[in-house]
């Protein structure tokens, strides 16, 4: 029984001496290596591999590669579980084991079948008719229905432990595709000097030419592909890459190809990835992705074991596997008759239905004379078998070819069928390639290309032998002589195939006498004839409306095998020509492409790259808990014991009220402005006057976009005449620089200034609270810290140890406070010695929310109310904003709704019970029982637990704020169900005076 | 993706670059007299034409220099690029 199915000869690419063992849905078979998981199925006698989308219909395998539309499998499970792989494409590798999707409780026996049943309860469209009413029905009862009896695969829910890499490259030329024109082009491209990459999706080289019976100069089809693939080998400007998938074409010749690196590797090393994921920019792109077989419709066309022509000649060929014993042939043209032959050469005698009248072609000629008839003018009009196809019913057509007059039931095993060939069209489509209609052959190709693209061979209607290699060496030749001057052209061998008679323009068979069985289209989405009549029937003529109606031609298959069969029956009910009722749009990728790879390394801790400050190692040593500041990690409190937060904040914030505080403020932006014009420019870019600094001071400056809104505030010192320091908050430092590079370079390219980031060159660490001068005189004991020596705003040069440092009198926390500012790299030992010497003071360190408890209480604005929605007006800054001078964003200021007298303000909110802290983000009311809609006054945007009065606090930016100072209000949140009295107070909670800061 | 030549470094791919907008919008000169309607027209309104577009980049992730693309914003090709005080030839 096992491997029961497979030929006698071992002409094919698998290697029958070394034996692989797979799971497949809990049995265990062997294959071979060179196997896919399709060939070792069928070999072992296996076709139902799966349950359809919509009816739950039993389906096996219908092709050989990226064209299968049925053979979808969920593979390995646990934390590798993959749905969704196309069965064709995946290689045989010891202990694979897969499953069938769809189904339930076995692909043998499925419930979900009901619904072939019932199937005139699902027609095309049937979600938008059946499901619309009620309407609160189609979330909670509908959708979750149709998801799980619809559907594919399931996703897995563990983390993906693959490893996934990216790739960048460059080449003068791409060939996408290895049969006989992409290596015809490759080797001339290669030959003449410029740079190739050949990508082929199969793990062998060569496509059509492994399978077809043709010579090339004095070898086989396949000796020549194997001898080209030599020769491309050894040269050093070719990048031969197989198991890789261009499946996306994008702008300026980018294009993306996914390799599958190892997943036909038993053990692979740890280290490399499973899949990578190629960003290919290519000069020039050959497109030689060949042509994909066409189906044919006829009554049940998708009972396991109908199978492509082209697929069942795979199958014999490369992987001496047999997809049947009894065959049916069905075609309405030529190439079929090889498949036939193959089957004989096997000792099989297969059953031939031709659509046709008559043929004289070649082959046909040879089957004749090997005493096999056939029976032309006739069709399938039926099949039966439930989960395998056991009979045929082959009908005599009339002469219309619209009914058959006569039928009889034949017996069979599979059938093999052919409606002729389609090119693939999809990267051409992809570039922005205006395809035309060839009409003879049926189909569309590449015409009007909008990048450097290039179809060539079948993928361009070119379906001779000898037309792919003519073309794929010129084609190759005129590229690459684009990049080269080696002007080396290389000469098309002489080539032999059999001639073959043209096709005939049928794709569906009449219904059988008295019986509507299904005519499926598109298998993958489960489309038939009649679905593309119903849609018609109801006025869908675009289409586009049409492949939306009937799901025809979407999803992963993208209609590789059904799109001009759905085209050409639309034409023919429409009575148009195809071109006239026009292709859908081919969209990437061409194959489904598994997200892992696509996200490549940037999972984990290389999602972003971990900004640390050179203090970072201590946080760490004294129990920081961390939070991320934008890529920055920042130390946001110092729990002692079991402190939790709020107590760890609390003791933090008072401890600089009290004592001194030690707080690492590296990470603000830091930016270094010289030149002559410098004072002009910071005149510019700061609402308030920069002209007069004196040298050693620093002065608060608040920055506006053009629209008048608040962009970044932050101190800025003089060093020297022409040379300033700028800081900026943490959040906008990489904005602010693009900012004043954009006035610099775009608007006012006469200022002569330069600007240049230093945040990484300096180490800041902010020292504050009441103690925070005598620590420091200690520690500096050079600097006269008093308010005469060191005032507020102003700076000084020290060191110690050594150790550069500049000292600012600066203050965020509202208290006395110093800012000591080191090279970076001193940022640690400086830290250190701060803290060693503050013992006797009582020093602490305190994180981000301790930081934030502070400014908070002193009403200074940050992030949450400097939010791109607000001017200097709404959050007390209007006395930063000058009258005398103009600076980007000051004509918006004097604009009607920015002058308005109740525009929203900042102020401050205490509740009532002194009790409930405020969430931030809740809405300020007047009215607690007003009846909704009801008026927002305006928004909490920060809160904290004040350490001053010991209740919470929090700033709000409201209407009128100003003149509400003293009413109460309810902040309430909606999300959480609260409403909370509090009373308006002014932002400035503690010493409004700011009498500390300069104590 | 996009392949945008930076007039400094050359060829670079989109992901280094940021954009910035019509390069033909000139700012009113500072103090300068202007009304509402004018004001409103530098800082919201722009034109949204289908096909080429003089606009600015930003080559943030390398150089750091502003500079000029004409640029068809219906397929994206790039008809020339030049520096902030030079003309496209193009």
């Amino acid at each position: 029984m096992s491997n029961n199915f497979r030929t006698t000869n071992s002409n094919g690419l698998i290697n029958k001496d070394k034996k692989i063992n797979f799971t497949f849905n809990g049995t265990i078979y062997h294959g071979y290596e060179g196997d896919t998981l399709a060939s070792a199925l069928i070999a072992n006698g296996v076709h139902l591999v799966g349950r359809s989308f919509k009816y739950h219909r039993p389906r096996g395998f219908l092709g050989v590669g990226v064209e299968e539309p049925n053979a979808m499998v969920q593979l390995h499970d646990g934390n590798k579980s993959e749905p969704n792989i196309i069965a064709t494409e995946v290689e045989l590798v010891e202990g694979l084991k897969a499953k069938s999707q769809n189904c339930w409780p076995s692909v043998q026996f499925d419930i979900g079948e009901i619904n072939n049943v019932l199937n005139r309860f699902f027609p095309a469209g049937f979600y938008y008719k059946t499901f619309m009413w009620p309407k609160s029905f189609w979330m909670k009862i509908y959708e979750p229905f149709i998801r799980k009896a619809a559907g594919m695969g399931k996703a897995p829910l563990l983390p993906d432990p693959d490893r996934y890499e990216h790739n960048y490259e460059h080449c003068d030329v791409l060939v996408v595709g290895s049969g006989p024109s992409g290596l015809a082009s490759a080797l001339a491209a290669a030959k003449n000097g410029a740079r190739v990459i050949l990508a082929e999706d199969k793990p062998n080289f060569g496509g059509s030419l492994l399978t077809d019976e043709v010579t090339i100069g004095n070898m086989s089809g396949k000796e020549w592909a194997s001898d080209t693939i030599s020769q491309l080998k050894s040269m050093p400007n070719v990048i031969l890459k197989k198991r890789s998938q261009v499946f996306g074409y994008y702008d300026h010749n980018m294009t993306v190809m996914i390799e599958r690196v190892s997943d036909h590797i038993e053990n692979p090393s740890k280290y490399t990835p499973r899949q990578r994921l190629h960003y290919i920019r290519a000069g020039e792109v050959i497109v030689s992705t060949g042509s994909i077989e066409r189906p044919i419709s006829f009554g049940n066309n998708d009972r396991p074991g109908i199978v492509l022509a082209s697929a069942a000649k795979e199958y014999m060929k490369v992987y001496e596997t047999l997809v049947g014993k009894k065959p049916i042939i069905f075609t309405n043209n030529d190439t079929a008759y090889s498949t036939a032959l193959e089957f004989i050469k096997n000792d099989i005698e297969p059953i031939i239905v031709d659509t046709r009248d008559s043929s004289n072609g070649e082959l046909v000629k040879e089957v004749q004379q090997k005493g096999i008839s056939i029976k032309f003018n006739s069709g399938i009009a039926d099949t039966k078998g439930h989960l395998k196809i056991n009979s045929a019913i082959i009908g005599k057509l009339d002469s219309s070819k619209e009914s058959f007059i006569s039928e009889e039931t034949v017996e069979c095993d599979c059938i093999c069928m052919s409606g002729g060939w389609t090119p693939t069209v999809h990267l051409s489509s992809q570039a922005g390639n205006k395809l035309k209609f060839n009409d003879d052959i049926d189909a569309f190709v590449p015409d009007k290309k909008r990048q450097k693209e290039t179809a060539i061979g079948a993928a361009n209607g070119s379906f001779t032998l000898n037309q792919s290699l003519a073309e794929g060496f010129q084609v190759g030749f005129d590229l690459s002589n684009k990049f080269t001057d080696q002007n080396n052209p290389t000469n098309s061998p002489n080539s032999n195939e059999p001639s073959y008679e043209k096709h005939e323009k049928l794709w569906c068979m009449p219904l059988p006498s008295g019986k509507k069985p299904k005519r499926f289209i598109d298998f993958q989405n489960d489309v038939a004839v009649s679905d593309v009549e119903l849609a018609i029937r109801e006025g869908f003529r675009s289409i586009e409306h049409v492949k939306r109606y009937t799901t025809l031609g979407m999803a992963g298959d993208q209609g590789k095998t059904s799109n001009l069969n759905g085209l050409q029956y639309v034409s023919k009910i429409e009575k148009k020509i195809v071109p006239e009722v026009g292709h859908t749009t081919f969209r990437p990728p061409y194959t489904p492409v598994t997200i892992g790879a696509i996200v490549g390394r940037e999972v984990g801790n290389h999602y972003l790259p971990t900004r640390k400050s050179p203090i970072h190692t201590w946080h760490e040593e004294n129990n920081a808990v961390f939070v991320a500041a934008g890529l920055w990690q920042r130390p946001r409190y110092y729990p002692r014991g079991s402190e939790d937060m709020n107590s760890a904040v609390n003791r933090e914030a008072a401890n600089v009220r009290k004592n001194v505080g030690i707080c690492d403020v590296t990470t603000l932006g830091k930016i270094d402005i010289k030149g002559p014009d410098a004072p002009e420019f910071l005149n510019r870019v700061y609402t308030n006057a920069w002209l007069k600094l004196p040298i050693g001071k620093a002065r608060y400056g608040v920055m506006l976009r053009e629209d008048g809104m608040v962009f970044d505030d932050g101190t800025t010192s003089r060093l020297s005449e022409n040379h300033f320091h700028m800081t900026t908050t943490t959040a906008q430092a990489a904005n602010v620089l693009s900012h004043l590079e954009y006035y610099l370079q775009v608007v006012w390219p006469d200022l002569d200034v330069n600007v240049l980031s230093t945040t990484e060159q300096w180490s800041g660490i902010a020292v504050a609270g009441p103690k925070s001068r005598d620590l420091l005189s200690k520690l500096f004991p050079d600097v006269d810290m008093s308010n005469e020596g060191l005032p507020f705003m102003g700076l000084v040069d020290s060191s110690i140890d050594g150790i550069k440092a500049r000292i600012y009198r600066i203050s965020f926390s509202g208290e006395l406070a110093y800012e000591v500012n080191v090279e970076s790299n001193y940022g640690l030992y400086m830290w250190k010695k701060i803290m060693e010497v503050g013992q006797s003071f009582d020093i602490q360190p305190y994180g981000t929310e301790a930081l934030s408890t502070l400014r908070i209480e002193m009403g200074h604005v940050a992030g949450a109310e400097l939010d791109g929605r607000t001017i200097p007006f709404d959050v007390g800054l209007n006395s930063m904003v000058s009258q005398k001078k103009d600076f980007i964003g000051k004509r918006s200021l004097s604009k009607d709704a920015f002058t308005e007298s109740d525009r929203q303000t900042i102020v401050g909110l205490v509740p009532l019970d002194k009790k409930t802290k405020i969430p931030e983000g809740s809405h300020i009311i007047e009215d607690n029982s007003a009846v909704a809609p009801i008026p927002k006054l305006g928004h909490v945007s920060s809160s904290c637990w004040s350490v001053e009065y010991n209740n919470p606090f929090s700033i709000a930016i409201i209407k009128d704020g100003k003149n509400k100072i003293g009413k109460n209000l309810y902040a309430v949140s909606p999300l959480k169900d609260i409403s909370i009295p509090v009373e308006v107070v002014s932002s400035h909670y503690v010493d409004p005076e700011g009498s500390r800061v300069r104590s | 993706m996009l392949e945008i030549k930076c007039p400094y470094c050359g060829k670079r791919s989109q992901n280094e670059f940021s954009y910035g907008g019509d390069a033909t919008i000139k700012r009113p000169q500072l103090g300068e007299e202007i009304s509402t309607e004018d004001w409103d027209n530098f800082v919201y309104y722009r034109d949204n034409p289908r096909g080429k577009h003089s606009e600015l980049w930003h080559h943030v992730s390398g150089c750091r220099q502003w500079f000029k693309v004409s640029r068809d914003t219906a397929t994206h090709e790039i008809f020339d690029t030049c520096k902030m005080n030079e003309d496209f030839n193009v």
